[in-house]
């Protein structure tokens, strides 16, 4: 679980765009352990099935060099065979049971947002079959169909519309929309005037009062400033509850393990895993260990890629960057130190573990890293804090910090976790070159004429 | 909010279609989409519905100024009313058809990220086009009254003639919208086809002015537009015109534009249901 308790301490938000879901949705370690609470693990899986998957299968056709016009199609008319056939999901089998908050995880590219559409019913499967109760709504991207030169109250209808609502209906809700949103008084605006942290607003806030019995959601949800990012967790406990089924596509681990009940891991269109989601996470870093050791695992993380497994050894119940007054921030000002208050607690025994600190940018190359050990055998329960000041030579730009828990269990026997700590910015006027900002005193200087 | 105990029967997810989720939404959207479509043309820019009359106007005026001073054509009866008449017809056919061409690329956000019955996006292009058409209408009404042609009976037949053209007009649309994601010079032959469609229609001319033209009055017979404009004719201006039966020198001449009429029909329903299911991917 991860956990980031910053609120934006005033003034005009610096990156609306800045939260993950799960992060924002912890609020601190005690919101975070109420969701568990909350979660009801027990209890998933047994109401009534409302989606049914049975061998669904699709493949893309991939020109290997496209034809897009007629001339090209009459000139080679038998030339079909240069497509390439890429397969993007093989045999997929599940049930979601009604009520439930169901996790779809995998790398890029591993067919999960294949799947979520054709769920959706926007594309179609060669092979196999979906069914489902209820009516649905698919959220693929927060906004889609806005049209930018109509007003917020005929955007609402139309895209009420849009997700399974009447016209009437969509009209009734209007009120909610706009109050959900905090938008009542730009109701007449017309949406391109709209700032994006609004629009953003507008649409989340559609999305929630669509009310549709089963949602489909595709990672929009990680935009959004914190105290509506709040607003939106309560919702979906709402949803959890009124019995509305939740269907979620992600690659955040943290997502998953702190709102689903169950989680699938797809791999390479293929079905790895379904089940628990702490389960479900460790399938998920098993395999991107296995397959991406530069990713987060360097020379320092997997001395020897056969030895190390990947395991669940402990979770963040706080997570934050403070300020030198020791307040949560979520962004920090160039050059300003980042103050770093993470708090672990281990899952299970770890004798003398090790905690190794990244640093990520948006291309998401470490851009530094520490290593710390705990020279103590730690109880499961226990808890890790890990606190101090970092130098800030960032540029500005969206950064993330991770953390990965070592446990060494002697012969080169190495058990790794990967946990996803904080989102943050650094902002700041200086020109962006490269990566880091460091000091210099480089000076040009005009050379005296020589003779020569 | 609705209840929780809803209606829990599993039922197929068929995937996208042309119809997909039902006809009540599809028309909502349809009521929806051409709405929006029709507020974006006429409200935001300063002259709004001004502009779109001034294209057939403008139009008109060049063609009737050549077609009586230069080539005098103005021996067919109310002459400059017919051809204003016409050029509103054809004028609809074009527009709905050519900006139905890119409809469903330039919807592309809906098409891929919702559930959305893909054969709304060109009927939408059909509809608003027929709002615009309805409008320039008016002002043909007004010059059919002021320009004296003799009130009849046969003006109350003129939803036929309108429904036959919306009738083509849709099946074209329906078909180079759903061929263009995949086959992007449908853009480019269709503006060129249609110019040629102008000419190869009794726009400027009547089909009784062929006679000495035998070849070229079989070519434009097999047009489907043609018989629909002669009719348009017959029964709103000009009440002695040939029916285009007897212009076209006899039932059996219609069948030609007929079965392609009907052809054109039968092709974009199955083009369209053959293209739906996979337009999202081609985009």
């Amino acid at each position: 679980m991860l956990a980031r308790s910053q609120k934006r301490p005033g003034g005009a938000p610096l990156s609306s765009d800045s939260w993950s879901l799960a992060a924002d949705a912890a609020g601190d370690g005690d919101v975070a352990k109420l969701g568990r609470s909350q979660g009801t693990r027990e209890g998933a899986g047994t109401g009534p099935v409302v989606i049914e998957a049975r061998a669904v299968a699709k493949s893309f056709r991939i020109p290997e060099h496209r034809v897009d016009t007629l001339k090209e199609r009459i000139s080679h008319p038998f030339s079909r065979s240069e497509y390439r056939e890429l397969c993007a999901l093989r045999d997929i089998s599940f049930d979601v049971h009604r009520g439930e908050f169901f996790g779809i995880v995998g790398r890029n590219g591993s067919g999960k947002s294949t799947l979520l559409k054709i769920l959706a019913s926007i594309y179609r499967p060669d092979q196999g079959k979906v069914r489902m109760a209820g009516r649905m709504a698919p959220f693929i991207e927060l906004g889609v169909g806005f049209n930018p030169e109509m007003t917020a109250r005929e955007n609402v209808v139309l895209n009420g519309v849009l997700f399974g609502l009447g016209r009437r209906d969509a009209q009734s809700r209007l009120d909610a929309v706009l109050d959900f949103a905090e938008l009542r008084d730009f109701v007449d605006l017309k949406i391109k005037n709209y700032s994006s942290g609004m629009m953003v607003r507008l649409a989340f806030a559609i999305m929630v009062q669509a009310d549709a019995d089963i949602m489909l959601i595709d990672e929009v949800l990680a935009v959004g400033d914190a105290a509506f990012a709040q607003k939106c967790m309560d919702v979906f406990h709402e949803r959890r509850e009124a019995g509305k089924t939740i269907v979620l596509v992600t690659h955040d681990m943290a997502t998953v393990q702190s709102l689903c009940h169950r989680a699938m891991v797809i791999h390479d269109g293929e079905l790895q895993y379904t089940g628990d989601p702490e389960d479900a996470a460790l399938h998920y870093y098993r395999l991107n260990f296995a397959h991406e050791p530069a990713a987060g695992g360097d020379a320092v993380m997997a001395p020897d890629n056969d030895a190390v497994a990947v395991e669940i050894n402990g979770r963040a119940v706080q997570a934050r960057l403070l300020d030198d007054a020791g307040k949560p921030i979520a962004n920090v000002e160039q050059g300003a130190p980042l103050v770093l208050d993470v708090v672990i607690e281990a899952a299970r025994e770890l004798e003398k573990p090790i905690f190794v600190v990244h640093v990520l940018n948006d291309d998401h190359v470490v851009v530094f890293g520490f290593t710390r050990r705990l020279d103590q055998l730690i109880a499961p329960g226990q808890r890790v804090r890990l606190r101090g000041e970092i130098e800030n030579k960032l540029v500005p730009g969206r950064y993330a910090i991770d953390c990965w828990i070592r446990r060494d269990r002697g012969f080169g026997d190495m058990r790794v976790q990967g946990l996803r700590l904080i989102h943050f910015g650094v902002y700041g006027t200086a020109p962006r070159h490269g990566i880091v900002s460091l000091r210099t005193n480089v000076e040009p200087v005009l050379e005296p004429a020589t003779d020569a | 909010m609705s209840t929780v105990e809803g209606d829990l029967t599993l039922r197929d997810v068929p995937g996208p279609s042309a119809l997909g989720g039902g006809w009540k939404r599809s028309m909502e959207l349809l009521y929806l989409l051409a709405l929006t479509d029709f507020k974006k043309t006429y409200f935001n820019t300063a002259l709004g519905y001004a502009w779109s009359l001034a294209r057939p106007l403008m139009l008109f005026g060049v063609l009737v100024t050549v077609f009586t001073q230069i080539f005098h054509l103005g021996k067919v009866p109310h002459y400059p009313v017919l051809l204003l008449m016409n050029i509103v017809l054809f004028g609809f056919f074009q527009e709905a058809t050519l900006i139905a061409v890119g409809s469903v690329v330039g919807q592309e956000a809906i098409v891929r990220k919702t559930q959305f019955p893909r054969l709304v996006i060109p009927l939408a292009v059909v509809l608003t086009a027929l709002f615009n058409l309805m409008l320039n209408l008016v002002i043909v009404a007004i010059f059919v009254v002021a320009s004296g042609v003799t009130p009849m009976w046969t003006w109350l037949l003129f939803p036929v003639v309108l429904a036959l053209l919306i009738g083509i007009t849709t099946a074209v649309a329906m078909i180079v919208s759903s061929l263009y994601p995949r086959f992007r010079d449908i853009a480019i032959i269709w503006t060129v086809f249609s110019t040629v469609l102008f000419y190869a229609t009794p726009i400027l001319y009547t089909v009784g002015n062929l006679v000495g033209h035998p070849t070229l009055r079989h070519i434009i017979l097999l047009n489907p537009l043609a018989p629909i404009f002669e009719l348009a004719r017959k029964w709103i201006i000009s009440p002695h015109a040939p029916s285009p039966a007897a212009a076209a020198g006899g039932y059996a001449q219609l069948l030609a534009p007929l079965a392609i009429y009907v052809g054109v029909c039968v092709l974009a329903v199955w083009v369209f249901n053959r293209e739906a299911p996979r337009i999202a991917e081609e985009l």
